[in-house]
């Protein structure tokens, strides 16, 4: 039985014209790694404020362990770790002071919040700068710092915004590995915003694709694929040139030759730029599209089969493919 | 304040969340150059007109005069002779730079430091953040401006050689108070500016600039457009008691200025022959023992003055309280 850690029922969040965030439904269970994903601008920021009660809502309601994080704030934010994109500590205080004011704050006695400082430390790599000042820090040691300051209290869940912008790719991959094992280990609800799907793809058990204020999307990656290409699950790519070898341009028959691939059976969409056709099959048919180009007497001069990963969702959705233009 | 001070030492139980945020707030204070700036320009001023006091205090006088001897000391506070000005003088001016100086960052610098969204993540209400800046900061004033009188109180005393009298030392305790609240009202202005404004720039010179406006603006405003609806002083004024009216109004319209309720307030307790801040008629003087008042009396003569005060204090705090409690927190 899986065991709802966040709620989310309906929310909107409004500001002046624009619909930040609207009419969301959400469920996020125990101990799984949730990855949001979405352009800028597409209300995900706002969503982890209304989850935190660092802002209120237009319409809806949340629920965060069973909390109100606006009318009881304080029981959510014992739960929950936020990371926010760009975190920022007192720059004149070492960064064991900035964990151990954290830990004062949630009320952790003081031998025991110096023992996990230490442990923290060691785990995201910056017990040698413990007692360096803040202020001295890289972006990405800060960002690093940022994590231990939000597992110094023990969370249930963690939030964390944009968390990996600013460090090094090796540090990415450590990061988002501590972050996994932290979540297998201790069953730590983990809800993770970004808008690098690759990163999201690494870690997330589920993703929410998030658009325009909008959820269009949510499930693994296997299952968004299947949801977001039900009617084509299968994309064949081909070049196609003409018979002199140049590449098919669009003024010279393009459009001819679209169309008759259109009607081939099992074909549902057809689209194309200089000389490459990507062409949305209800299945595998590659061999008859083959078959038909070479009939219209132009040249195959690549002919492949794509699978649905998050880069090609992503670059249908986000970067004005035709659903997206639907859904805005 | 008990209860900071009794609660490190049982250290089984974790201090409480807003005494952490306050204990924080008060090492950042102490810790910063703008209060070591602050501190050396009001500890020059102190000694600066403990100078002038002493120079002008004369000698006491007998018993039954407007300086007798058993208020004495508190012209120490007072005494100019014309080219420095006296210690409440000079403290009518710093104290709401001091105010200023210690809250017109306080919240719009963390929330550009980007610690603000991190702080309100922790579970803590939102107003532990305001109210804990508040009381660090007036805490720290108060321990200041209560050293700096003891301070000037002990100076005296070694110079003068004459001690001040229990009611006299009850005055110049009261006098502190009032400082400390007067710098706690500059101290909320500058917060709620600190709340709503983004820049810390631009909070302070909007502090800074109600400041100037109240201090020195509105006086001006007020006695220009006083002079406009002056009565004639040759008619019947002075007799159907217009011109008292008129005079009467015109200081109320001042009062609207916290300056000037300082003033007021500090003239009337450090000196207790001042038995009323507005004009008199010959009618109320005429039989009027010329005897120093009592502490309660003077208390009650400035009784609205302080009231005015803690309203206007309450009314700022209650504003950028208002204003931050909906503020939505973003990172930076």
């Amino acid at each position: 039985m899986k065991e709802p850690m966040i709620i989310i029922d309906g929310l909107s969040k409004r500001y002046g014209n624009l619909l930040a965030v609207n009419g969301l439904d959400l469920t996020i269970y125990k101990g799984e790694v949730f990855g949001l994903l979405g352009p800028n601008g597409a209300g995900k920021s706002t969503t982890i404020l209304l989850l935190l009660g660092l802002t209120e809502a237009t319409a809806g309601k949340v629920s965060v362990c069973g909390f109100d994080p606006r009318r009881q704030a304080i029981e959510v934010k014992r739960r929950i770790g936020y990371l926010p994109d760009d975190v920022g500590f007192y720059e004149n205080r070492s960064g064991m002071e900035n964990l151990l004011f954290t830990a004062r704050l949630n009320r952790i006695p003081k031998d025991e919040g110096v023992a996990r400082a230490r442990l923290l430390l060691e785990q995201v790599g910056l017990a040698g700068y413990a007692d360096k000042k803040a202020g001295t820090y890289s972006r990405g040691m800060r960002q690093r710092l940022g994590l231990a300051d939000v597992l110094i209290k023990s969370p249930s869940i963690i939030i964390l915004d944009e968390p990996t912008l600013g460090i090094d790719p090796q540090g990415v991959r450590e990061f988002l590995d501590l972050i996994v094992r932290l979540s297998r280990e201790q069953g730590i609800t983990v809800l993770l915003s970004s808008h690098h799907l690759h990163q999201v793809q690494q870690v997330c058990d589920r993703v929410g694709l998030f658009v325009g204020g909008k959820l269009i999307a949510e499930g693994d990656i296997d299952a968004l694929s299947a949801k977001l290409f039900e009617s084509e699950p299968f994309v064949v790519e081909a070049g196609i040139a003409c018979s002199d070898g140049k590449p098919l341009s669009k003024g010279e028959g393009a459009p001819q030759l679209a169309e008759s691939l259109c009607r081939l059976e099992g074909v549902g969409s057809v689209d194309y730029s200089d000389g490459l056709f990507r062409i949305g099959c209800v299945r595998d048919n590659a061999p008859a599209i083959a078959k038909a180009v070479m009939d219209a007497g132009y040249g195959l001069t690549l002919l492949q089969k794509k699978s649905h990963g998050l880069d090609e969702i992503y670059h249908r959705y986000f970067e004005g493919g035709g659903p997206y233009g639907k859904t805005a | 304040m008990e209860k900071l001070l009794s609660r490190p030492r049982r250290a089984a139980e974790p201090l409480h969340p807003f005494w952490v945020i306050v204990g924080k707030e008060m090492a950042d204070h102490i810790r910063s150059w703008r209060f070591i700036i602050l501190l050396s320009l009001i500890g020059l001023t102190c000694f600066g007109s403990l100078y002038t006091g002493l120079n002008n205090i004369g000698t006491p006088k007998a018993e039954g005069t407007a300086a007798s001897g058993s208020f004495f000391f508190l012209q120490l506070f007072t005494a100019t002779d014309g080219t420095l000005p006296s210690f409440i003088v000079f403290l009518n001016f710093l104290g709401p730079l001091l105010g200023i100086a210690m809250g017109f960052d306080a919240v719009n610098s963390e929330m550009n430091r980007g610690t603000l969204s991190r702080l309100l993540s922790q579970p803590v209400h939102r107003d532990y953040l305001l109210n804990g800046k508040f009381v660090a900061a007036l805490l720290v004033i108060a321990a200041l401006f209560f050293s700096l009188t003891f301070l000037m109180t002990g100076l005296g005393l070694i110079f003068i050689g004459v001690p001040p009298t229990a009611c006299g030392f009850l005055r110049i305790l009261t006098f502190t108070l009032l400082t400390v609240l007067y710098v706690a009202f500059w101290l909320n202005v500058a917060i709620l500016f600190s709340v709503r404004f983004r820049q810390p720039a631009t909070s302070a010179l909007m502090a800074i600039a109600v400041w100037l406006f109240l201090t020195v603006f509105y006086p001006i405003l007020i006695r220009l457009a006083a002079k406009a609806f002056a009565p004639d002083p040759g008619g019947m004024a002075l007799l159907d008691g217009s011109l008292i009216r008129y005079e009467h109004t015109v200081l109320n319209l001042l009062r609207f200025a916290p300056g000037q309720l300082f003033s007021d307030a500090t003239t009337t307790l450090l000196m207790p022959s001042v038995r009323s801040l507005g004009p008199l008629t010959m009618d109320q003087v005429a039989g009027a023992i010329p005897n120093p008042l009592s502490l309660g009396e003077s208390m009650f003569i400035v009784w609205p003055q302080l009231t005015g005060l803690i309203a206007a204090t309450l009314g700022c705090f209650v504003l950028s309280y208002v204003s931050f409690m909906r503020k939505e927190i973003r990172a930076r």
